[in-house]
């Protein structure tokens, strides 16, 4: 199914949660709202659901309007980001509910239900755990109980807040890739909240990313990722080193080496020539061969963390001003660079992927995530 | 050193840092436990004696005299019609609170415990201000033969006035901690309002509800301050069991007073043991 968001904003309070939000999801594909805390993908993701009725805008399924459809009548799954799991009833009946609860002209005999809740559990890969109740179950399992009884309903676009936040690592990875390979088997329209970066490239086939209220970005994973339409989008995605260039013919200039053409994939919207910030991310740093244009570093420092070998370093010549005197480089541990990146040595370094924007004294994303603005339930939540 | 030796040091030391010494938890307890028996088993204990003092033979005369029976009745009427009313007011109460934002929830809250901080004769007097011969509500049963002073209405006004925190205090933190993810989850499931309630919301409080439900049914048995001033006391008519022990007592007809005092006070003890039992097999305070 096609939804259709139109001119939402929705406010609590003072907190202006979502300003003037629209999208087009379309039939079958699986979308991720990515964003910070207090971002409003969770208020956005409620409001496809109807848990939350915009204060301004209109859902649109199909082309028709949802505004006076409530919620039970919507036919969404949705996976809460804490599963809500019924705790006095079985995982069976936790599944059959949709079904159980349906009026008599329109619910299928007993015996037909209680199969389609084994099968639902069977997908999941939890057969045989039928009559357990949650408290039994890991949170993994949990999740996957969610998921079943929410698709347990044929429903027509499926919801998912969070949906693997509260897994360690290992788990949320299994998952992922399970939901992956469920969206395929079903082709129902999905979409996902997240705040993890790497969880929404990874999943979905479209990122929409979120920034106060408003959509920062909306794209494909690679659009997303190797265009970034803004630093804060920029700085989202990963981690990122910001260095003050200058921006002449169609070279970008650090101090008096040049490291590169003018990206022609950047966004021109903002840019004049003269002084730009350069964004490259930590992993896009190499050495560079003798005759190639790049910057002059000293190593500080190395650390290695298993596969991944990270070390910081400053600019060589300290001619120009930089608003960061050091950079982090990030190589793969069997990379032939990184027996060169030894303390003290001098190097050459180029920028093999990078994006150019305005200069400006930017917040980073991570520092506002420090003191997140919380709204509603979240907020309640914190304070319990 | 090795961790047996180590055990044996802190043996001989008395205490290990974690806990007090012997003397403290010896202390402590003794003066809790004395406080108990001194103020509670001990009086408690008179009553069954003291009732049971001429015999099982005036015990059962006692608790068999028409105007007894009469007061257990009232009693049970009253409390049977208090009870069932706080429970829907109480359930309404502790959900609008616990699952909605609006205006004025925070009077609402403090408003749930105002009998507590009242004194029940306090109570008793503003109903029989309000339906009192001069009372303002008075004019409007004038033209009925509805009788609420010193009538079973009276009393079960008091009852349900003096009642009714006593569920809605139990199921509000119960119904905030559980939040309103599940009926959420129960409403795009497509389950209506009813459905949900029946089949997500009330087997969640089913414990803390029953539990609210027996304090508030023993309070209100057990209700004198109240009751006494809108009762009038009419022997066998408006006299609940609690007014019916005091007429006893003050006739100096002790033993039949305490057969009845040992009514309220075995229902005072099915209740805790009922109490117990739920909280241990459900875990209802953690």
């Amino acid at each position: 199914m096609e939804i259709q968001l139109s001119g939402i904003s929705k406010q609590f309070g003072q907190f202006k949660a979502l300003n003037n939000v629209g999208l087009n999801i379309q039939s079958g594909e699986l979308l991720a709202l990515l964003g910070p805390s207090g971002s409003g993908k969770t208020t956005l993701l409620r409001i496809i659901a109807g848990l939350e009725n915009a204060d301004i805008g209109s859902v649109y399924f199909d082309g028709v309007d949802m505004a006076n459809t409530p919620l039970r009548e919507r036919q969404i799954g949705f996976v809460f980001q804490h599963y809500a799991l019924f705790k006095h009833m079985t995982l069976r009946e936790n599944v059959s509910f949709g079904l159980r609860v349906k009026t008599r002209a329109f619910r299928r005999p007993a015996a037909a239900i209680r199969a389609r809740a084994d099968e639902l559990l069977k997908l999941v890969q939890l057969g045989g755990l039928e009559d357990r109740y949650p408290h039994q179950l890991s949170g993994g399992q949990r999740q996957r109980v969610a998921l079943a009884r929410a698709l347990a309903i044929d429903p027509k676009v499926l919801l998912l807040d969070e949906p693997f936040g509260a897994l360690d690592a290992k788990v949320r990875k299994e998952l992922r890739q399970w939901l992956r390979d469920l969206h395929q088997q079903t082709g129902v329209t999905t979409v996902f909240v997240t705040h993890d970066q790497e969880e929404a490239l990874e999943l979905a086939d479209r990122v929409v990313i979120m920034q106060k209220g408003e959509i920062a970005q909306l794209g494909s994973v690679d659009q997303v990722y190797e265009q970034p339409a803004s630093p804060l989008v920029f700085d989202f995605l990963g981690d990122s080193n910001i260095i003050a260039a200058q921006w002449r013919g169609d070279v970008v200039h650090v101090g008096d080496s040049a490291i590169g053409a003018y990206p022609s994939t950047a966004n021109t919207a903002v840019l004049d020539e003269g002084a730009v910030d350069v964004y490259v991310r930590p992993s896009d740093l190499r050495i560079a061969d003798a005759e190639q244009a790049g910057i002059d570093v000293v190593v500080n420092s190395i650390q290695r963390t298993g596969p991944i070998v990270r070390a910081e370093v400053s600019f060589a010549h300290s001619t120009f001003a930089q608003s960061h005197s050091t950079l982090r480089v990030e190589l793969p541990h069997l990379h032939h660079d990184v027996p060169r990146f030894q303390t003290g040595a001098t190097l050459r370094l180029r920028l093999m992927q990078f994006s150019v924007f305005a200069p400006q004294t930017i917040t980073p994303v991570r520092e506002q995530l420090s003191a997140p603005i919380l709204i509603g339930r979240e907020r309640e939540r914190l304070a319990g | 050193m090795n961790p047996s030796t180590q055990k044996n040091s802190i043996k001989v030391a008395g205490h290990s840092a974690i806990s007090e010494g012997k003397l403290t938890r010896w202390v402590l307890t003794t003066i809790a436990l004395s406080f108990l028996i001194l103020f509670l088993l001990l009086p408690l204990f008179t009553v069954f004696a003291e009732a049971l003092r001429n015999g099982w033979q005036t015990y059962g005369k006692a608790l068999s005299d028409a105007d007894g029976l009469a007061a257990i009745r009232l009693t049970i009427i009253a409390s049977a019609i208090a009870v069932p009313l706080n429970l829907i007011f109480g359930v309404a109460a502790a959900w609008s609170i616990a699952k909605f934002e609006f205006r004025g929830k925070v009077l609402l809250t403090t408003l749930i415990d105002l009998p507590f901080s009242v004194s029940p004769v306090v109570t008793g007097l503003i109903f029989v201000l309000m339906f009192g011969a001069s009372g303002w509500a008075a004019p409007l049963l004038e033209d009925t033969d509805i009788q609420i002073l010193f009538a079973l209405p009276g009393i079960v006004l008091v009852s349900i006035f003096v009642t009714f925190p006593f569920i809605a205090r139990e199921l509000i933190p119960l119904m905030q901690e559980q939040g309103s993810d599940e009926e959420q989850a129960a409403l795009s499931l497509g389950a209506n309002g009813w459905q949900t309630f029946w089949h997500v919301t009330l087997p969640n409080i089913r414990w803390g509800l029953l539990y609210g439900v027996l304090l508030c049914n023993a309070r209100a048995m057990g209700e004198f301050g109240a009751v006494s001033v809108v009762s009038g006391h009419i022997r066998g008519e408006t006299n609940t069991l609690p007014l019916h022990v005091e007429i006893l007592y003050n006739e100096y007809n002790f033993a039949a007073a305490f057969a009845m005092a040992s009514i309220l006070a075995s229902l005072a003890l099915v209740t805790l043991a009922i109490k117990a039992v739920l909280e241990k097999a459900h875990g209802l305070k953690h």
